[in-house]
């Protein structure tokens, strides 16, 4: 679990970072705090998608299930155990 | 009628928040064409001032132009004032066939389609050639119009850091399994003043099979050696799969755009895009107009080197005033300031000194980030820019900024 939260985390600090000084953490709301557009999203799910070779459908790809990475974490285990 | 005072409430409740954040606007009004030198009232009621324009997208000083106006008035005589007709039913002349023609000459490309104003081009282009099996990735920072039309299209959406080759290669990587796949920039960044580095999308564009859009709006009859736009400047003119710009700027600057690319995604505009399909036709005293501006602009490259010579100028004066500048070689030119507050103040003395130069801050550009954005026109001679390099002086000595680090500007004033 860790593991797959630091990998999100790191892909979130490289993807939509532009200032490398900002801190976020784990519970930093990403689309409420305006760090991720609705936009830049997808690339966000398909790179779940394709690492963790899951298929996340729309309904539960959701601006309030992608807001932090804790929770963005949640449902990638939930869609591997699944698997 | 339900206009009652619950709906009058939320919309005074919402126009109060936007005006205590600072954010809302008011037109100033003009009393004269559109020139180097205008005459202003602002705020409403106040005596009418004349002040140097540094704020129009006139980039080559054709608005008001005699030549463009004698044409007008020769297209109104000949073609009348209006068409009263989309395009597809009534509203089509000879003059819009052969604009269409001049536009893709000058661009270099296949063919041509005109549009209501390049907001629509931009809204209506995706939607009418891509679908749910395709993707946009567009920069981070393209012109509001583009995120509208991104929006308006089936396909999937995604974004690369703006100017950053890599992360658009992971994109492009990313998607490779996607139908068709464009890539979507503007030319010239308009609050910026930076140029996309279209040789390096081509590469990567050809590499990974996917299409290139470039909206040119702010390139458009003056970018390039002979001004036919950005990808004439990056050599690669003809390699632009989707062209889009405005006649409402360097053009002219009445109204109306164009996509302009290859013929087949021309074609599919006119079969499918909503605002060609569903507007009314450009005037033809306006399509007389934008005729006669492309045939100066090809037969004569005086205007665009005009322009770049103050161009020029105007980056020198103020560097060498000691002020601190976004990097480029275009007419767009901001003064950064990075504090929002002393951005508003700054624009306010420049008026009273004679020069009208608006403030840029949060949120049309990042916080933090705040600015003054001069535009530099071939209708400026040498002494309306000196005159305003004198006022920019005047009012970075009074705000102590000149000769001052990004750092200094910032500690002095925060962001
Ligand atoms: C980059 C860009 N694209 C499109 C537009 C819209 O052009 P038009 O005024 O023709 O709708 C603008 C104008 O603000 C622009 O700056």
């Amino acid at each position: 679990m860790n593991n797959i939260k630091d990998v999100i985390l790191q892909y979130v600090i490289d993807e939509y970072l532009e200032d490398p000084d900002e801190e976020i953490s784990f519970d930093t709301p990403l689309i409420s705090g305006g760090i991720v557009d609705s936009f830049s999203m997808v690339s966000l799910k398909r790179f779940l998608e394709t690492t963790y070779k899951i298929q996340l459908p729309d309904e539960r790809a959701t601006p309030e299930a992608f807001d932090d990475v804790n929770s963005i974490a949640e449902l990638v285990e939930e869609f591997i155990a699944s698997n | 009628m339900a206009y009652s005072n619950k709906v009058r409430g939320i919309y005074q409740d919402t126009l109060n928040s936007i005006e205590e954040a600072g954010l809302f606007k008011t037109e100033r009004i003009i009393f004269s064409s559109q020139a180097a030198s205008i005459e202003v009232e602002f705020p409403v009621g106040a005596p009418k001032k004349k002040v140097i324009n540094m704020c129009a997208n006139n980039y080559l000083g054709l608005s008001s132009h005699p030549d463009v106006i004698a044409a007008a008035h020769k297209g109104l005589d000949t073609h009348g004032y209006g068409m009263s007709s989309v395009r597809f039913i009534c509203g089509t002349q000879d003059i819009h066939k052969e604009l269409e023609k001049k536009v893709t000459e000058f661009l270099g490309t296949e063919d041509t389609i005109l549009f209501p104003s390049c907001m629509d081009a931009n809204a209506g282009v995706f939607e009418a050639i891509l679908t749910d099996e395709d993707v946009m990735i567009s920069d981070r920072l393209v012109h509001a119009s583009i995120i509208d039309g991104i929006r308006l299209a089936p396909a999937m959406r995604d974004t690369f850091k703006h100017q950053n080759m890599e992360h658009l290669e992971q994109k492009l990587k990313m998607h490779a399994d996607k139908r068709l796949k464009v890539v979507i920039t503007d030319g010239v960044f308009s609050m910026d003043g930076d140029t996309a580095k279209l040789d390096e999308m081509v590469v990567l564009c050809e590499k990974y099979d996917a299409m290139l859009f470039l909206d040119d709006s702010h390139a458009s009859g003056f970018i390039g050696k002979t001004g036919r736009g950005t990808h004439e400047k990056c050599g690669v003119m003809g390699k632009i799969d989707i062209i889009t710009t405005t006649f409402g700027k360097a053009l002219g600057g009445a109204s109306g755009g164009c996509v302009s690319g290859r013929k087949e995604i021309v074609e599919m505009c006119r079969q499918k895009a909503r605002p060609y399909l569903f507007s009314n036709t450009i005037a033809p005293v306006v399509v007389s107009g934008v005729l006669n501006v492309l045939d100066t602009l090809s037969k004569s490259t005086e205007r665009r080197d005009k322009l770049e010579k103050n161009s020029n100028y105007w980056r020198k004066g103020l560097l060498d005033a000691g002020f601190v500048l976004q990097p480029g070689d275009t007419p767009i030119i901001p003064v950064m300031l990075f504090n929002a507050k002393l951005a508003q103040n700054f624009s306010r003395d420049l008026y009273e000194e004679g020069i009208y130069a608006i403030g840029f801050f949060f949120p049309v550009v990042p916080n933090g980030a705040a600015r003054i954005r001069t535009q530099i026109s071939a209708a400026h001679e040498i002494h309306h820019l000196d005159k305003a390099l004198k006022a920019f002086i005047k009012i970075g000595k009074k705000h102590n900024i000149l000769g001052k680090t990004k750092k200094e500007i910032v500690d002095m004033y925060g962001l």
